[in-house]
């Protein structure tokens, strides 16, 4: 895909942002954050694709265990990333049910 | 999986991202709009895995370690150390944008690809600003949690000069990445520059400045997230990564407006430029009046409006629960009690709003700084509790390092009840005249035993 392409739909999401987050209340900006972040998360998917594939097969790479440093590197994102996912999904939804819950 | 149904999926995950935080806008909606956010999540984790020629065994391993390790962090976390919680689920992010624009980079060197000059340059960006934000938010951890680093600014002569260098170290590590895609290790010191940076960057600021740095390294951990996308020609990466980096420059602004300072000034300033203010002695000086919890619960027998205004002093005493029952208790007898929260109240953006909430205050309770100053001359008593900057009167003069500081006016309300353990000043390092009002009692104590003492002292009047 080409880089102008992918500038347009960088710059457009901006102002889609933009244009959201500022109607989020201050009373719901620590799960904005935390949300959000999870949303961050989406790094994931690029981390999948690098641990999975055997790129190395034939080459000349330094393996350990049969994986390339792609792989390992891959793998350690994966961690990181879920850690981001399935942490900062779970506990927006801890604190959001808190502020849902009325006498 | 052919490409365009992937695509069209990635597609589907981002509008779901868009609606999540739509949902966002409204407490009623929020719960449903993070369920939407977690489904696109899930999507796109889906049709990834549905790619051709991927091996499972180390994916699968990644997603147990890392889900072990985020549910536990997520279930087991208390609400007041949530601050630390979201500086290194940042922290996080950014190390994974790193790591993943490292194994694109030695990828293509292995099997002798050209990753084109936008990928090469994103990959340094993803570097650069990934190790920044990994680090710094590890420091911001630190501080929050009052381990390894002291809360105070660490501040040296020179730093400004040690910060530009490293920077300019750090163009020169990236353009070395662009030009030779194949000298891996160049890649490696551009993220170890980053790395120092963002340790620099961060140990450097105090820690009531915190709500700021943690918008603005979530902004990082976005745009990181973004510049990955950009490697990997990614529109769901781009996408998700922009919205992060809106949403965190958008906080990021309003945490400095509510202090009337720059980003400049928070990074790289810090109080203090202007040293001569009034000595505490002068400002205290005999005029101070304390008071007890006895005679509060008497004070609110003849009280119809009660106005709280909580500060980080509020979540260091674990205050939140004893507040409720003294709500609670307020409420049943027609006394209409409320809460002011300044923007930059806690040690990150509505982190006052988490804990009331926690203590089951109904949001429509909390009020904003703006809404509620028009009418704090209605207002019985303001019980001003563990916060002090924030409603410090001088910040509307000149020439002092708060000055043009947006403040809660409870000097304005009839009483005023400050609940502080001395009259030690806060993160600004200056007195505040407030204490001393002629309006002003000071309640001396640990927030939590206090508001405990006077709910027990009203059930007995």
């Amino acid at each position: 895909m080409d880089f102008v392409a992918s500038l347009t739909i960088f710059v457009l999401a901006i102002f889609v942002g933009f244009e959201i987050i500022t109607k989020v209340p201050p009373t719901l900006h620590t799960p904005l954050m935390s949300g959000s972040n999870a949303i961050s998360g989406i790094t994931i998917v690029g981390a999948i694709i690098a641990t999975g594939l055997s790129i190395h097969e034939g080459l000349d790479a330094v393996t350990v265990m049969g994986y390339s440093l792609t792989n390992i590197l891959g793998f350690l994102a994966v961690v990181f990333a879920t850690i981001n996912v399935v942490g900062g999904f779970m506990v927006t939804h801890r604190m959001l049910e808190m502020f849902k819950r009325k006498d | 999986m052919p490409e365009n149904i992937t695509n069209i999926a990635y597609l589907i995950a981002a509008v779901l991202f868009i609606y999540g935080l739509i949902g966002l806008t409204h407490p009623r909606t929020a719960v449903r709009g993070n369920l939407l956010g977690g489904m696109g999540m899930l999507i796109a984790v889906v049709v990834t895995l549905l790619r051709s020629g991927l091996d499972y065994e180390l994916i699968i391993a990644g997603f147990v370690i890392g889900g072990l390790i985020g549910a536990v962090l997520a279930i087991k976390i208390e609400m007041t150390a949530m601050p630390q919680l979201v500086a290194v689920f940042n922290g996080f992010g950014g190390g994974a944008s790193v790591l993943v624009a490292g194994a694109e980079l030695y990828k293509e060197g292995l099997t002798g690809g050209d990753p084109g000059l936008q990928a090469l340059i994103a990959i340094a960006l993803s570097g650069i600003i990934g190790a920044i934000t990994f680090w710094g938010s590890l420091v911001a951890y630190a501080k929050l949690q009052g381990v390894v680093v002291p809360d105070q600014p660490v501040r040296y002569p020179g730093e400004q000069v040690v910060k530009v260098l490293l920077l300019l170290a750090s163009i020169v590590c990236a353009v070395m990445v662009v030009q030779d895609p194949g000298a891996m290790n160049m890649y490696w010191y551009l993220v170890i520059i980053g790395s120092v940076l963002g340790v620099l960057l961060v140990v450097a600021i105090g820690g009531a400045d915190m709500p700021v740095v943690i918008a603005l390294l979530n902004s990082y951990s976005g745009l990181a997230a973004a510049a990955t996308g950009f490697v990997l020609s990614n529109n769901v990466l781009i996408i998700a990564g922009s919205l992060v980096g809106a949403s965190g420059l958008i906080l990021t602004n309003i945490m400095c407006k509510a202090m009337n300072r720059s980003l400049a000034n928070v990074l790289f300033g810090g109080f203090g430029a202007i040293q001569e203010t009034a000595s505490a002695d002068d400002v205290y000086g005999g005029k101070v009046k304390s008071t007890s919890p006895e005679e509060l619960a008497m004070l609110m027998e003849t009280a119809s409006r009660v106005v709280v205004v909580p500060g980080y002093g509020m979540a260091v005493a674990q205050a939140q629960h004893a507040v409720r029952e003294l709500y609670n208790l307020l409420e049943a007898r027609g006394i209409n009690v409320e809460f002011a929260i300044h923007p930059v109240a806690g040690r990150m953006p509505g982190h006052m709003n988490v804990l009331l909430a926690e203590a089951d205050i109904p949001y429509d309770k909390l009020i904003e700084m703006d809404d509620i100053n028009p009418t704090m001359q209605q207002v019985d008593i303001a019980i001003v509790l563990g916060a002090n900057d924030v409603v410090n009167p001088i910040a509307r003069t000149d020439n002092s390092p708060i000055s043009g500081m947006p403040i809660i006016d409870v000097d304005k309300a009839k009483t005023v009840i400050v609940v502080k353990r001395s009259l030690s000043p806060g993160f600004a390092g200056i007195p505040n005249p407030l204490f001393a009002a002629d309006n002003a009692l000071m309640l001396f104590g640990d927030g939590k035993k206090v508001m405990q003492e006077t709910v027990n002292a009203i059930k007995e009047a």
